[in-house]
């Protein structure tokens, strides 16, 4: 298990316990009581340390080396996941990944940034950094779910879309637009979840959904703590005070109306149990996918069209006073 | 109710007044660093005449370049919530606000115009760089949202100008999603048949290129503007590399295929006039007409009594408008 720096405490009490459960072994000896007493301290601490993370903590935890990407959930709350390639007009861009599977027997097509495991996986997927023919693939997939009424879930994890000479040359702008732009066209049920990283443009490209879902202790921002910190504060060290300003956690968003719902993580965050996660995200896109499919397609797209319309826009009734 | 009588009530003409200036005024070419007598920069359109490098303007002096005899109706704006999210970081979000408003006479960084161009009645967002950066906050995606509305309201084409360092942080995901909401406003226009130009201007970058300003018909871009998604700092520190000569400048995007055309800011006026009546205007003996694909009969109607038709781009506030609020019934159909 990899530790946050805040978990420190949390660290050194299992650090304890797993020593006491060596000592007793080895002597045979019974101190089960004072094992039992620690663990229960150390549930207690976990706990209440993430019932008050700060945003900072939730982005270090948001970036969780041990928190399931986006294959873990498309391999364990779907079934006959088929991962479908390229955006049939350069290449095939592994920071996304998409393809039909079925949903408690519904098809049903994913779409996700991966941001890997390991560094052979995280080279792979270029840390779930995508390229314009990444977005061009997730357009071309959501058309494609579009044009035969397949219902599209969007998994969100990403520090953003990937600054390079080549994703300019091949238009990155305007790959991102047009993801946008098909997602607020099509004419299906969408939702997206953001299971860790909403890393702005790259994050906004593939959900602009009709329902838009965050984990407990993943954030979504306009731009990374870090470069807000050294554009506004001109100090890369200030983070934290960037990370509290800019409002990216799930409960600050859903207070502001800005995202739709929170699914909650289990106690310590979704890396500590994985299989408790995939529950509660299977609950939620049930939930969604059961009110959104009697909702018919132009409607679909029209409400969601609306929503992002009115994003900005006080009350035409203020107007006229 | 109609959004006119609420939108659009003060009509301010905008007529060119001489800006005073104190006849020694001398000022350097950013570019080349040439000194250009100030007045000689007016007359070249602030073209540096060494060096052809395109200065920045200000929002005023882009209309004042497009709209014929320098006439033009600026609209009032829907207001947007102040400062959403109460950021603060060395200074707070609603001083610096303030003060650019004081520095620019702007409320924000976008303005909305309508009014002639080579006789065609355009509706004009323009977006103004030394606003904190042209940056797009709720206030931004108001601008394009109702520049949008009024295009089709007015039936005419809409033409953006922007200039922005991207998304507003200060007002944190709100910024962001102006990027889909101003990109449900432009799909709305071109559904309904009108043109959509976007004429980019230096520097034009991340949220703003990645929404709305790559969605137009047609890009035009001015000389050696900076066009892009991601900072070349940004990008430099990624790669590691120093990059290409000319990065992200308009000739490149053109070589990219990102803008169809890159045109001299003296000859950008008659290249708008040029395509918009191309457009518009398939048949020279007909009068200027938009293309409304959803309203046929009426377009019919038009050509037979073009002559009593000449003011048929002149909004009338008396008249309620329907269109603007059959959001719904639009989607319903295809
Ligand atoms: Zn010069």
């Amino acid at each position: 298990m990899h530790f946050l720096e805040f978990e420190k405490p949390i660290a050194e009490l299992e650090g304890r316990i797993a020593e006491l459960r060596h000592v007793s072994e080895v002597a045979g000896t019974s101190i089960t009581d004072e094992i039992l007493k620690l663990q229960s301290k150390a549930t207690r601490d976990l706990k209440v340390t993430y019932q008050n993370l700060n945003p900072w903590q939730k982005t270090l935890v948001a970036r969780h080396p041990d928190r399931p990407h986006f294959l873990d959930y498309a391999n364990s709350i779907f079934t006959e996941f088929i991962i479908l390639s390229g955006d049939r007009g350069f290449s095939d861009d592994k920071a996304i990944l998409g393809g039909l599977a079925r949903f408690k027997g519904r098809s049903v097509m994913i779409i996700g940034q991966e941001k890997g495991h390991d560094t052979e996986t995280r080279l792979k997927h270029n840390f779930g950094m995508a390229k314009p023919e990444g977005y061009r693939k997730a357009q071309r997939l959501m058309k494609m779910a579009d044009h035969f009424g397949i219902p599209v879930i969007t998994f969100v994890d990403t520090a953003g879309a990937y600054p390079g000479v080549g994703a300019e040359e091949r238009g990155q702008s305007e790959a991102i637009a047009r993801s946008i732009e098909t997602c607020l066209n099509i004419r299906v049920p969408l939702i997206s979840i953001i299971i860790g990283e909403g890393g702005s443009g790259g994050a906004i490209a593939i959900s602009s959904a009709n329902k838009i879902l965050m984990l407990e202790h993943s954030i979504f921002s306009v731009i990374s703590p870090e470069g807000c910190a050294s554009i506004l504060w001109r100090d890369g060290d200030k983070s934290k005070t960037a990370a509290e300003s800019l409002k990216l956690t799930a409960q600050d968003l859903k207070k502001l109306g800005l995202i739709d719902d929170i699914i909650q993580e289990p106690v310590g965050g979704a890396h500590r149990s994985k299989e408790e996660v995939f529950k509660k995200v299977t609950e939620k896109i049930d939930k969604n996918l059961k009110e959104l499919i009697k909702v018919e397609g132009g409607q679909l797209r029209a409400r969601r069209r609306e929503k992002f319309l009115a994003m900005g826009r006080i009350e035409k009734k203020n107007l006229s006073e | 109710m109609n959004w006119l009588t609420n939108f659009v009530r003060p009509r301010i003409k905008k007529l060119l007044q001489p800006r005073e200036a104190p006849d020694n005024l001398w000022l350097q070419c950013p570019n080349c660093k040439e000194m250009i007598f100030h007045r000689e920069l007016e007359k070249a359109l602030h073209v540096c005449p060494s060096c052809q490098h395109h200065i920045r303007l200000t929002a005023n002096q882009r209309l004042e370049l497009l709209f014929d005899n320098k006439e033009w109706t600026e609209i009032q704006l829907p207001n947007v919530p102040v400062d959403p999210i109460k950021f603060k970081d060395l200074k707070k979000y609603s001083d610096r606000l303030k003060l650019a408003q004081e520095k620019t006479g702007m409320h924000d960084a976008a303005i909305v115009a309508h009014g002639n161009m080579g006789k065609i009645n355009v509706v004009v967002a323009v977006i103004d760089f030394s606003f904190l950066g042209g940056s797009m906050g709720a206030a931004v995606g108001e601008a394009i949202v109702s520049a949008a509305e009024l295009a089709i309201v007015q039936e005419s084409p809409l033409i953006v100008i922007p200039s922005s360092g991207g998304a507003r942080m200060q007002e944190g995901v709100l910024s962001l999603m102006q990027m889909p909401r101003t990109t449900v406003a432009i799909n709305k226009l071109r559904e309904k048949g009108y043109p959509y130009i976007v004429i980019l201007t230096d520097p034009t970058t991340g949220g703003v290129t990645a929404s709305f300003a790559m969605l137009g018909d047609i890009h035009i871009a001015e000389p050696g503007a900076v066009v892009g998604f991601a900072g070349a700092r940004v990008i430099e520190q990624t790669i590691r590399e120093t990059l290409p000569e000319g990065f992200q400048r308009s000739e490149y995007l053109l070589e990219h295929g990102m803008v169809d055309i890159v045109v001299h800011r003296s000859d950008l006026k008659n290249k708008v006039v040029q395509l918009l009546s191309l457009i518009m205007r398939p048949d020279p003996a007909a009068p200027i007409l938009p293309l409304n694909k959803n309203r046929k009969s009426k377009l019919f109607e038009s050509i037979k009594s073009s002559e009593h038709n000449s003011n048929s781009n002149i909004i009338d506030p008396s008249i309620p408008d329907t269109s603007l609020f059959e959001v719904d019934g639009n989607d319903n159909k295809n």
